[in-house]
Order: C-alpha cells, then sequence, then structure tokens
C-alpha cells in the first residue's frame, strides 16, 4: 500500500534532479531581466546614463526645479521632484530592466535597461 | 523485442489496443474537465495508460495507443486539427521517442516513475518549442518554463506512482514483455 515503496533508486535520482531542476528554473519566472544601467531623460533628450553598481545621486534641473535621483546597487529611483502629484516618487525603486518612472510635469523620466529586456517599458 | 504482428494475431492485438486506447480518451476526456490555471497545464491522465501499455506490451503498442488517443480525443472534444491538436500530437510524439530510449534503463534501477517523469518533461518540451516556434514567436514563453517544468514534474511523478500501482494490483496475462 505505501506509494514509496514503488519508487525504484533510479526513480528517486532522477526525481531529485528534475526537482532540482525545476527550482533553479524559478528564477527565470520572477526575475527575468535584471537591470544593470539608469537611463535618465530630461525633456526627452538623455541627460545622464549610470551604471547601478554604487550608490549616487543626480540631480536633473527640470522647468519646474531639481529633480533628485537616487541610484543604488541594482536599483534607482526618484527622490524627490517638484511635480504636483508626485506619481514617480511614489512609484519607489525600480529594478527591473524596461521599469520607468515618469516625472511628467517637470519632463524628467528614469528608466531602468539591462542586457536582456523582456520588456520594451514597463510601468504601474 | 516489439510485438510480432502475424496476421494471426493482428485481431487480438488490434482489440486489445482498441480497447487501451479507448480508456485513454476517456481519461483525456476527463483531464480536459478538470479546471486549470493554465492552458497547457493538465494532469496528462491518458498517459497513465501510455506508460501501462507500454510495460506490458511494449513500444509500438504504446505508439499506437497515444497516437489514437491524440486523434479521437481530439475529435471528441472538438480540437482536431486545431492548435490544442497539434500541442498534443507534438507532446505525444516527443514523449513517445523519450520512451523508446527511456525503456532501455535498468529495469531494478528505474521503474515506471522515471518513465513518467522523462515523458512528462518531454511533452512539455515538445509543446513549448512548438508554441514557440509557431503560436507565440516571441522569447517571452520561456518566462512560463518554471510553471510548466513543477506540473510537469508533480504529474509525472504522480502518473508514476499510479501505473507502477496499477501494475502491481492488475497482473495481466501473458506479457508479451514486461521490461527489455
Amino acid at each position: 500500500m505505501t506509494w514509496l515503496r514503488l519508487l525504484r533508486p533510479g526513480d528517486w535520482l532522477l526525481a531529485l534532479g528534475a526537482a532540482l531542476g525545476v527550482a533553479a528554473s524559478f528564477p527565470l519566472l520572477w526575475q527575468g531581466g535584471q537591470g544593470d544601467k539608469a537611463v535618465v531623460r530630461l525633456e526627452g533628450q538623455v541627460f545622464m546614463e549610470v551604471a547601478l553598481d554604487k550608490p549616487r545621486e543626480i540631480v536633473v534641473p527640470g522647468p519646474l526645479g531639481p529633480t533628485r535621483i537616487q541610484v543604488e546597487k541594482g536599483r534607482a529611483r526618484v527622490a524627490a521632484d517638484p511635480g504636483l502629484r508626485q506619481y514617480c516618487v511614489r512609484q519607489g525603486w525600480l529594478s527591473q530592466a524596461g521599469e520607468i518612472a515618469i516625472c511628467a510635469p517637470n519632463r524628467v523620466s528614469l528608466a531602468i535597461t539591462g542586457s536582456q529586456s523582456p520588456y520594451d517599458s514597463l510601468s504601474y | 523485442m516489439t510485438p510480432s504482428v502475424t496476421e494471426l494475431k493482428v485481431g487480438a492485438d488490434d482489440v486489445r489496443i482498441a480497447r487501451l486506447a479507448a480508456a485513454a480518451v476517456g481519461l483525456s476526456l476527463v483531464d480536459a474537465a478538470i479546471p486549470m490555471p493554465l492552458p497547457g497545464v493538465k494532469p496528462g491522465l491518458a498517459n497513465i495508460v501510455t506508460l501501462m501499455v507500454l510495460a506490458r506490451y511494449g513500444w509500438s503498442a504504446a505508439a499506437w495507443v497515444s497516437g489514437l488517443r491524440v486523434v479521437a480525443g481530439s475529435l471528441l472534444l472538438g480540437q482536431f486539427l486545431a492548435p490544442g491538436f497539434f500541442l498534443s500530437l507534438t507532446g505525444a510524439i516527443t514523449s513517445l521517442a523519450v520512451l523508446a530510449l527511456a525503456r532501455w534503463l535498468p529495469g531494478r534501477l528505474f521503474g515506471p516513475v522515471s518513465w513518467s517523469l522523462l515523458a512528462s518533461f518531454a511533452h512539455i518540451a515538445g509543446q513549448l518549442a512548438l508554441a514557440r516556434v509557431w503560436l507565440i514567436p516571441h522569447d517571452g514563453l520561456f518566462r512560463l518554463v518554471p510553471v510548466f517544468a513543477l506540473a510537469a514534474l508533480v504529474f509525472g511523478i504522480i502518473n508514476g506512482l499510479v501505473v507502477c500501482r496499477l501494475l502491481q494490483e492488475f497482473p495481466e496475462e501473458a506479457p508479451h514483455e514486461s521490461r527489455p
């Protein structure tokens, strides 16, 4: 009656190997393309491109005032923006390739790019 | 050795294959009736029959049963020549191809659970390949690989265990070959 007795040694081995393979494939589902670069645009022109390798801060002088962009290892966000609704600030940290935060009033955008981008653009 | 197809034996073999294929078709209807979160994720219950046939009557009988199941099952589900038909046909072909090799694994070490696992992974591999080439020509499809692989793992093991149990509980009359 016990089901486990039906398994032969090779079955265990194969099932274990398959389980490990499946587990190893799961990052594919969740973190597809990690971004490695942030592209900051002002008025549609590229203002600055920075690698997401060490913390730094970028101040972009937009028409309404300075937009502060904070970069950390593997992620970036709009830390402050003079815009009214603060959508781009509230979007928080961006890390996936293709993610973008747009501060429309101040004409600033922050986009994450990666070597392999699963999306053309991602916004929430 | 595959079962010999001499004139005298054809009748009995045909009847048996038809009976088993009918059982497989029935199971694939059950399969289709079970709600699943993603199209393509299915228990694949009909493969239980395929594996039992493989164990009892050899590979070519299994291929017949599997092929008949795909065609007759799709006719009953109204899927004949629709994308779903080609997906299950591809899955059946790739898993039969893998089973052709898998049944030469040493029987002391590898049982029906191994066959079932190999076949289920071959199944999704073939289907994903066809889907990528034909239905969804975008690499984004491969982001679903973990989901399909997990389903193949779980259902592969379960179906394999069911095959073991059925082989144990129903020792058949004079098998042509149990395992090469």
